[in-house]
């Protein structure tokens, strides 16, 4: 992990957050979910700074974020890609979708791509099944993935310009 | 009284309070249930499985760990259906776990072993994941090796590092088959909070979380004739090894101790006890010096409470969670540093020997021992002082590949010069001890009269309690301690961290008024250190406490200061407590550490 300092700003953000949380270690899910949403991401140095606002040992801020998918420690892309590993998706072949993904975008789960407009990464079922296989790009859902409709899926973001019809 | 549940057990039926788990209820009525997760220090996990059981009318099969006894329930803890799953729950558990067993320190000592050789796991009928995976072996620490490859994820460590010492050095991480017990972004555990106290190791079911062990190293100083080899045993160990060895927890070894050290070749055999003596004088010194520019000098330097400073696992456990009071901490070194510094230089010298040549080597119920004896500062003879430090599990491995049938030992005497000690010595072993022997001494130092407590037994501080209190109230001092006239001079003692974690906090807080604390990491003291015999329980820790009262109740000298080898040192050494010579050899600094 290389080392962050972190700006007395960011600092002040995360105090907050605890501090909206009455520093209540017992809030530390709230505080998680709260900070990326303001950071992006929770490194080990944001880590080390809410078990201190919050008085608790770092290794279970460290157990917490790295149970759920949903948090991260790496920077996520302007659009985070999520597609679905659960098992209604694999077997209906996410694993060709993800595939597809990887090489137009040419990054590996958990990378970003170079303009940082992109990010990869795999979930366990979002509770869509009936739409398998599901990708998730942001907050939208797209179901009934093909590998042949990915590169559109990206060039609706490359372009700026979101199609809802395309969109489950 | 509540009324009692009527269960019956493989078809014998039983009464028995209500809440009893099934568990506890099987062994109530003579039936033991296999276990792995549980353990009776630590809160009921529930997560191995192996305690599986049927409940008739019931289709899964529940833990009986976890299952509390309902009214009428009809268990069975051996039908088919049940020694098939625990059978298969087993072979899972191995598939995931490296069973290198012939190449494994625990081999011979895993719960995990003992399941697979009770259900006799002959067969592969899982697909073998523990190859097909990259785990880490930490060896960074110089007291605790973590091998990931052996662990099972029963998860024992970590409500060890939570329940029992409050520090949570170790965490579950990730999840599914990526699930780990690790540290914060997977450092070192000589990067972390670790306190070394190893009481994970002593809950650790499996070969994953054991001593770093230095047997091979002591063997060749032993074989080297140009080294001298001096070794120490500290209070607990006697009350300990014999369990290795084939007694019943709880019997005094001490003889036979020194009978089996001196078969394995060790030059000269000493006693940690004669430094718990030692530092009776300097600590208790250091007390009443500060009391009197508390309470006469008024001086704001000087910090009270005054908090021991024996256990090398409280002192890492400070330093990093509450470097700010570091000043509180007592400056003596621990008993096995006094003794590794009084060894290359007072002994060196009494026995004209050149220090270089001479190997110290000490015996400890503790793994923070082997952290404490590489700190940079423990140079203070100009040499390393204490060069190997072995736990009691590891002096009971060299004693069985020695072939010394120890049961048959004759009983010996420690050697002279650092070998005499005292019952206040000896209860350094046991939460209180340190306490109840200070007393002993700066009471009659302070009044010229005895403790007023029958037979000098001070039973406040003694128990398992978490934290206990107690006070003197000092009258007719004499002369020259007549400002303490009337002082009530107020004690606490705390064992297990997440006890002391609790005193900490009340001093922090301003709600605890103590003029001196004694804080022993582990639970029950160093009888329950992470060095001890495996398995350790709350019965066996009572036992052995019992074992070292025993031990100091026989003894003919009860009093720190009546010991003529410290009567002697003070004479021909060290001049008088808390000297020049005694500040340079036998106290210490800290270092604050980070806890975040």
């Amino acid at each position: 992990m290389p080392g962050i300092k972190l700006s007395e700003k960011t600092i002040g953000i995360i105090q907050q957050v605890c501090s909206d949380f009455r520093n209540e270690g017992s809030e530390l899910i709230n505080v998680l979910h709260q900070t990326q949403g303001k950071l992006g991401y929770l490194p080990a140095e944001v880590q080390e700074v809410i078990a201190k606002e919050l008085n608790i040992s770092v290794a279970k801020v460290y157990g917490v974020v790295t149970f759920y998918s949903f948090f991260t420690m790496i920077p996520m892309g302007e659009h985070p890609i999520s597609i679905c590993m659960g098992t209604a998706c694999y077997v209906r072949g996410s694993e060709q979708v993800l595939a597809e993904f990887k090489r137009q975008l040419s990054i590996e789960v958990g990378q970003s791509t170079p303009d940082n407009k992109f990010s990869l990464n795999c979930l366990r079922c979002v509770g869509a099944c009936g739409l398998a296989p599901v990708v998730m790009v942001g907050d939208r859902v797209y179901g009934r993935v093909s590998p042949q409709m990915v590169k559109n899926i990206i060039s609706e973001y490359k372009e700026g310009c979101v199609s809802e019809a395309k969109s489950a | 009284m509540t009324k009692k549940i009527k269960i019956s057990i493989n078809g014998v039926s039983v009464e028995i309070e209500p809440g009893t788990t099934i568990l506890d209820a099987a062994l109530q009525a003579g039936v033991i249930i296999p276990t792995l997760c549980y353990h009776k220090d630590l809160c009921v996990a529930g997560n191995c499985r192996v305690c599986v059981i049927e409940v008739a009318g019931q289709k899964r099969l529940a833990v009986a760990c976890a299952t509390p006894c309902e009214e009428g329930m009809e268990i069975l803890t051996n039908s088919l259906k049940v020694r098939n799953s625990r059978k298969h729950i087993i072979e899972l558990l191995l598939s995931e776990h490296n069973a290198d067993c012939t190449r494994c320190y625990k081999n011979g000592n895993c719960e995990l072993q003992y399941l697979a050789s009770e259900f006799k796991i002959m067969t592969q009928d899982f697909i073998q994941l523990a190859p097909l995976k990259k785990y880490t072996i930490d060896m960074f620490s110089p007291s605790i090796v973590k091998d990931d490859s052996k662990c099972i994820r029963c998860q024992r460590c970590v409500r060890t590092c939570v329940e029992l010492q409050g520090v949570n050095a170790l965490t579950v991480a990730h999840k599914g088959d990526h699930m780990k017990i690790t540290t914060f972004f997977e450092k070192a555990m000589s990067d972390v909070v670790c306190t070394n106290c190893g009481q994970c190791i002593n809950h650790c079911p499996t070969g994953a979380l054991v001593e770093k062990n230095y047997i091979e190293e002591v063997w060749d100083a032993i074989a080297d004739k140009t080294k001298h080899v001096i070794v120490q045993t500290a209070p607990a160990v006697r009350v300990g090894l014999g369990e290795e060895l084939g007694f019943e927890p709880g019997t005094r070894v001490t003889g036979k101790m020194v009978a089996a050290l001196k078969r394995l070749g060790f030059d000269a055999v000493m006693d940690t006890d004669f430094t718990a003596d030692l530092t009776i004088m300097e600590e208790g010194t250091e007390l009443l010096t500060r009391l009197k520019k508390v309470l006469v000098d008024h001086d704001p330097e000087v910090k009270l409470p005054m908090a021991t400073s024996c256990s090398p696992g409280w002192i890492k456990y400070i330093e990093h969670m509450f470097p700010n009071y570091l000043d509180h901490l007592s400056t003596c070194k621990s008993p096995q540093q006094m003794f590794g510094a009084l060894a290359k230089t007072y002994y060196a010298k009494a026995r004209n020997l050149d220090p270089d040549k001479i190997v110290s080597v000490s015996i400890m119920p503790c793994t923070a021992k082997k952290f404490e004896a590489a700190r940079p500062e423990m140079h203070d003879s100009g040499y390393r002082d204490v060069d190997y430090v072995l736990t009691t599990r590891e002096l009971a491995i060299m004693i069985k590949q020695a072939g010394i049938d120890f049961m048959k030992l004759e009983d010996m005497h420690y050697d002279r010069l650092m070998g005499e000690s005292t019952g206040a010595g000896v209860i350094f072993g046991a939460t209180g001890g340190v306490m109840e022997a200070a007393l002993r001494t700066a009471y009659e130092l302070v009044t010229g009269r005895e403790v007023p407590f029958e037979n000098l037994n001070i039973a406040p501080v003694r128990g398992m309690e978490g934290v206990k209190e107690a006070s003197i109230i000092i009258e007719n001092p004499l002369k020259e301690w007549a400002f303490l006239e009337g002082v009530e001079l107020k004690c606490a003692v705390a064992h297990g961290l997440v006890n002391a974690g609790k005193v900490m906090e009340a001093i922090r807080s301003g709600q605890a008024s103590y003029h001196f604390i004694e804080f022993m990491a582990c639970p029950g003291g160093c009888l329950g250190g992470g060095g001890q015999p495996i398995p350790t329980s709350p019965e066996i820790r009572r036992k052995r406490a019992e074992a070292i009262y025993a031990e100091d109740a026989g003894m003919p000298i009860r009093k720190s200061h009546q010991n003529p080898e410290i009567i002697k040192i003070y004479k021909d050494f060290l001049d008088h407590p808390n000297s020049e010579k005694s500040h340079h050899l036998l106290h210490t600094h800290y270092t604050s550490r980070e806890r975040f």
